[in-house]
């Protein structure tokens, strides 16, 4: 008796919600192994990390600002992985729409401009970052995982070597950029809070994204490219143009996510802005199965992980680097996930 | 074999299939495509494992779990798609599987034993050249060798002259007859039955996986009377009425490609004129499919011009040749026509999702999609649960129909298609044809590439044979027989009168 | 810049180079063999971080470095099985399923540094590998001192790559490995187990990963920071196709990168005018793109990378 794979025919509308449900709470299950070996009640443990989280309204709007630069960086992986453009550099687009943003929103100027002017920057940076490894892809052959990668540590340095040097706040004593304008800050949404609007065009960012991938041309064409290059190309689709199209969207938002910090958040750039968000964007565009519209409840998922954690570990004393973990765990779980949607278990009788 | 059944899901490929081979015979398995014949080669050879039924070996049963025991079991194959790495060489894919001496690669031996093999069978090989620098008959001649290296007792080849031309054909020959006569089995799988009947000493005939017949004195069997066995009912060609061909729909003059990968085309001429097939043979590899590369609007030739309905083709991109009156059904349906993760309808509105049919200003129109996608299962009869099915769930025959509604539907003047019935069941082999010669007499200009000649035959109102990238000659179909054009593709028949044809008024 | 030439003769600059190329270089052979063997391991930067962890956090407890190298090396040889399990096993995606295992290699990583060591101002280390010099090869003048008075871990990673070349091109296995990377429908007609021999060829380079890692915390760093890999295993990736898949050309594009490497630190440390340093952290990056741009048209890689294999395919 042996247990074999068997091709579906057809996804069944009830997984698109269970899977990823499922992953999740397999990555829950998996780390609630790491508390108990931290000393610690797994109960205890993660009622700490998610009441810190969804506990009251402030914490849920710090959720939420934690959320926002996921959703877009989230929402940046998706498109790109739907053209099977491995952009694994988001991270580095976000630094780059932080810079941008920041440099533009320093300079004097009537608010509402300065922060319109702030997210083309922002998102042109971010754009202008991803076309490298696109372009180096589509000229060169160059594996587009690998040098967005590099890119990721080139701009890195590049940010580093500014605001330790020309673009050093020198109001400051550590080493941070120069602050944008004080008109220029994004307003906030909700007295008392840091709910910013950055947030809230994060969220409406979902659905537009949804609408370009599934009821443009464009998106056909993307989803089409990334599902078999070679019948785009017979079917007349010129396949360089698309994924040079998908890495402009997909930079440009991951860019977005770094004028949300700049203008919302810290309102200056310093070496930590992101705490590996473009690395998240990963984990979130895949337990949304590559669905803008699943990047929010994913990105929100993880930023409560991430806000939880902090408190979880000063409550409980489980290093917070549980977070990490319980991300790439939850990466994983949903691959194995994923296998479910294309295959189903069948048990056949042996041979007599 | 006893009793062997093989189910996938809820496809019966084998049911309760029993089968003999005695040391030095040739038996034939024949069957149409989708009988079940690879799929019981397979469970023989330990790629798949039977749902019922024994298999034995010189009496005694064995079980053959992958293809380590099949060949410890004696029982070697030649698959249909080589199964060679071709970046490596001939003396390595030899020795891939087999244990080293003390830990390292024991080329001496290998050697020997392959210049022994040589010897008697005649199936010479450079063991340093690599793989990809051997022709396909050589390719094939590896295969064989590698399965008689492992001792193979039993040989199974599979569709083994698919590939070959004419004459390449009587050297396998030779060589089988050659290795029968030293007491191995062999199992013939094909579906060409003259061959079948000059080569094999029995048959057995399979259809929609059962045992339909078997034939004990083959060479004494018409070939009618076997196709009979083989799909249940009497084949009726389809008719094929007069022809009055018209203006011309397709023209290609002087056509030369520098840059295609594989073989290019050299001063390629050719005319289509409304109402008539033109069917394409060759050996495969010979420049078809540059040839359908360039019509199809996927390379721009180095030289020559090429216009459709009298309109000369200046981009050379898909979108243009459609937009040109030009459809076009690829060789590969799984790789290059469909895509087959995604919806159905996705795959049939594909090639012209631009254009005003399917999108309006950059947005989709879903409604006129979905529409479309339904008139055309409708229309084509084609069997799957609905539009959004994952495209990879169709069936061959229905994928095909598919493709054919994706182009018909937009009345091309001029078709091309590359392959159009591999792989297909005779049903929808038959369907194919049918919407062909239809087409064809309502005033479309049709280009038919096959390495089926008989396809041909039935369909062509001309054939041209491509050889080596060139035209070789073109043939009208009431002088057109197999030796004549055998003859062509192998570049023995160019004689002053075929470079005449060659070239078009 | 004189003065930076002069160094590049000098025993001190050269010992650097092998210093540099020797993490590199287990890792590039590491991936190399999981390649050629048809997958693509994203995994290689966390597999390194988590061996060099759990090698350094071995030998601080026990207080032996060969035994770390060993726990650095097994570490490694288990995260490629789990690689393993999720692309060949069940065929999932490669691309994702090595960033899965580089997040969630990571985050194991700094979660159980901070479980076993805390938070201490001083990070804790260890008295780590000494060079060790062979005797009459280190008297040679220039090339004595620089290669023959090594790390023993550098002497390890001279011979692994022969030994590499070895395997690859003239054992069975070896050419298992070659022929499940170009065409495992050929390789398992041959009898040869396709997900076996993926298998052991993922195994093998995650080891081989594994002692990349105990290399930087125990040979040339002595602690364990959380940057200690930054960023090589990408580089390692890079230099596998720059080295064509091959040992002894992805032996010498470590060396390469090394060598620039040990000249930015030098160019660095002589603070050429106003160049922020980051500017000479930058310059190997920028330079592997620019390799892997000139390098990638013509690279041919193994023919059936990124496919995963299922038999009863249908």
């Amino acid at each position: 008796m042996t247990l074999r794979l068997e091709a579906r025919q057809r996804t069944p509308a009830w997984m698109n919600l269970a899977l990823p449900l499922a992953a999740v709470v397999a990555a829950l299950v998996l780390c609630s192994g790491l508390i108990a070996l931290a000393g610690a009640g797994v109960f205890e443990a993660y009622g700490v990390m998610f009441s810190s989280a969804f506990g009251d309204s402030y914490a849920i709007t710090e959720t939420l600002v934690r959320a926002a630069p996921m959703i877009f960086t989230g929402l940046a992986v998706a498109v790109a992985f739907r053209a099977k453009f491995w952009n694994i550099g988001a991270e580095g687009q976000l630094l780059a729409g932080a810079i941008a943003s920041c440099a533009v929103g320093a300079i004097p100027m009537p608010g509402p401009l300065a922060m319109l002017l702030m997210a083309l920057s922002g998102a042109a940076a971010g754009a202008a970052v991803a076309l490298v490894p696109a372009i180096l892809r589509v000229r060169l052959k160059v594996d587009d995982v690998v040098s967005s990668l590099l890119l990721n540590s080139i701009i890195f340095y590049a940010l580093m070597a500014l605001i330790e040097g020309s673009w050093k706040d020198p109001l400051s004593g550590y080493p941070i950029s120069p602050p944008i304008e004080d008109s220029a800050n994004f307003p906030v949404l909700m007295e008392g809070t840091r709910l910013h609007l950055g947030v809230l065009v994060a969220l409406l960012a979902a659905p537009v994204v949804w609408f370009v991938i599934s009821r443009t041309t464009l998106g056909f064409r993307i989803r089409v490219t990334g599902e078999n290059p070679e019948a785009a190309r017979y079917g007349g689709i010129n396949v360089q143009r698309v994924l040079l199209s998908a890495a402009i969207l997909s930079g440009g938002l991951a860019g977005l996510a770094g004028v949300g910090e700049v203008g919302g958040v810290h309102f200056q750039v310093m070496s930590d802005i992101s705490p590996g968000y473009g690395y998240s964007g990963i984990v979130i565009a895949m337990l949304a199965r590559l669905n803008p519209l699943g990047v929010v409840p994913a990105a929100i998922f993880l930023a409560a992980v991430m806000t939880g954690a902090e408190a979880m570990s000063r409550a409980t004393g489980v290093p917070a680097f549980l977070s990490d973990v319980i991300q790439g765990t939850a990466l994983l779980s949903m691959l194995v996930a994923l296998l479910f949607t294309a295959y189903r278990i069948r048990r056949t009788g042996g041979v007599s | 074999m006893r009793g062997i059944s093989k189910n996938f899901g809820p496809v019966k490929a084998n049911e309760d299939v029993n089968l003999e081979v005695a040391p030095g015979e040739i038996l034939g398995l024949l069957g149409e495509n989708g009988a079940g014949k690879t799929t019981l080669m397979n469970i023989l050879f330990g790629a798949y494992q039977p749902d019922a039924g024994q298999i034995r070996v010189n009496g005694s049963p064995v079980t053959i779990t992958n293809s380590a025991d099949a060949l410890a079991a004696g029982i070697g194959m030649v698959h249909q798609h080589f199964h060679l790495a071709s970046r490596l060489t001939v003396l390595e894919n030899l020795l891939v599987g087999m244990p080293g001496r003390n830990g390292r690669l024991d080329r001496a031996g290998t050697l020997a034993r392959l210049a022994a093999i040589a010897d008697e069978h005649g199936l010479k090989l450079d063991p340093d050249s690599p793989v990809s620098g051997l022709s396909v008959g050589e390719q094939q001649r590896l295969e064989i060798v590698k399965a008689l290296f492992r001792g193979a007792r039993l040989l199974i080849l599979d569709e083994p002259t698919a590939v070959l031309a004419p004459s390449e054909v009587e050297g396998l020959f030779a060589a089988l007859r050659s290795m029968a006569g030293q007491g191995l089995g062999i199992i013939f799988i094909s579906h060409k039955l003259n061959e079948v009947r000059a080569l094999t000493h029995r048959c057995v005939v399979l259809r929609h996986g059962k045992v339909a017949g078997r034939i004990d004195a083959p060479a004494d069997t018409t070939a009618s009377e076997m196709a009979r066995l083989m799909c249940g009912h009497e084949i009726v060609p389809p008719v094929k009425g007069l022809s009055r061909p018209g203006e011309p729909v397709l023209a290609l003059a002087g056509i030369s490609t520098a840059g295609h990968a594989g073989m290019k085309l050299h001063d390629v001429s050719l005319t289509v004129r409304s109402g008539e097939i033109v069917g394409v043979a060759g050996v495969s590899g010979n420049g078809q499919r540059a040839l359908a590369d360039v019509v199809s609007g996927m390379v721009r030739p180095s030289s020559g011009e090429m216009s459709i309905a009298g309109r000369k083709v200046t981009a050379f991109t898909p979108v243009e040749v459609q937009a040109l009156g030009l459809g076009r059904i690829p060789e590969d349906r799984m790789t290059t026509g469909l895509v087959t993760n995604l919806p159905l309808a996705d795959s049939m509105v594909l090639p012209r999702i631009g254009t005003a049919a399917f999108s309006s200003k950059g947005l989709l129109r879903p409604g006129a999609i979905r529409t479309f996608a339904e008139e055309q299962i409708r229309a084509y009869d084609i069997r799957c649960p609905g539009p959004f099915v994952r495209a990879g769930a169709l069936s061959g025959g229905n994928l095909q129909k598919a493709l054919l509604a994706r182009e018909l539907a937009f009345d091309p003047r001029v078709l091309i298609a590359a392959q159009p019935t591999r792989g297909l069941d005779i049903g929808a082999a038959r369907f194919v044809h049918e919407k062909f010669l239809d087409l064809r007499s309502k005033g479309c200009g049709i280009v038919v590439i096959s390495e089926d000649l008989e396809e041909l035959l039935v369909l062509s109102d001309r054939i041209a044979v491509m050889y080596e990238g060139r035209i070789a000659g073109i043939v009208d179909a009431a002088d057109a027989t197999v030796a004549r054009l055998g003859m062509l593709m192998t570049g023995a028949g160019q004689t002053e009168v075929g470079k005449a044809e060659a070239r078009e008024p | 810049m004189s003065a930076v030439l002069d160094q590049i003769f000098q025993v001190g600059f050269l010992a650097a180079i092998l210093r540099i190329a020797t993490p590199l270089a287990f890792a590039t052979l590491g991936e190399m063999f999981s390649e050629r063997a048809g997958v693509l391991n994203l995994g290689i930067e966390g597999i390194m971080l988590l061996s060099a962890m759990t090698g350094f956090t071995a030998a601080y407890f026990t207080g032996s470095l060969w035994l770390g190298v060993l726990a650095a090396a097994a570490t490694g040889a288990l995260m490629g099985a789990l690689h393993g399990l999720f692309t060949v096993v069940l065929g999932l995606s490669q691309h994702v399923c090595g960033i899965g295992i580089t997040l969630f290699s990571s985050g194991i990583a700094y979660f159980f540094y901070r479980l076993i060591f805390g938070q201490q101002s001083v990070p804790p280390s260890i008295d780590g590998f000494k060079p060790v010099a062979i005797p009459l090869l280190s008297h040679i003048p220039i090339l004595g001192p620089a290669v023959f008075s090594q790390f023993s871990l550098v002497y390890l990673a001279i011979v692994a790559i022969p030994l590499s070349a070895f395997v690859l091109y003239r054992t069975p296995w070896g050419l298992s490995v070659r022929m499940v990377g170009e065409n495992p429908r050929a390789a398992d007609s041959a009898g040869v187990s396709v997900i076996g021999t993926r298998m052991t060829a993922v195994i093998l380079g995650g080891a081989l990963m594994g002692l990349a890692g105990a290399f930087l915390t125990m040979a040339q760093f002595n602690a364990f920071t959380f940057g200690v890999v930054s960023g090589r295993g990408w580089v390692a990736i890079a230099l596998v196709v720059f080295g064509r898949w091959d040992p002894w050309r992805s032996a010498g594009a470590a060396l390469l990168f090394a060598f620039v490497d040990a000249l930015q630190l030098r160019m660095q440390a002589s603070g050429l005018g106003h160049i922020p340093y980051e500017a000479f952290l930058m310059l190997p990056f920028v330079l592997t793109i620019v390799a892997m741009a000139l390098m990638s048209r013509n690279a041919v890689a193994p023919s059936a990378l990124l496919k995963p294999f299922r038999r009863e395919e249908r």
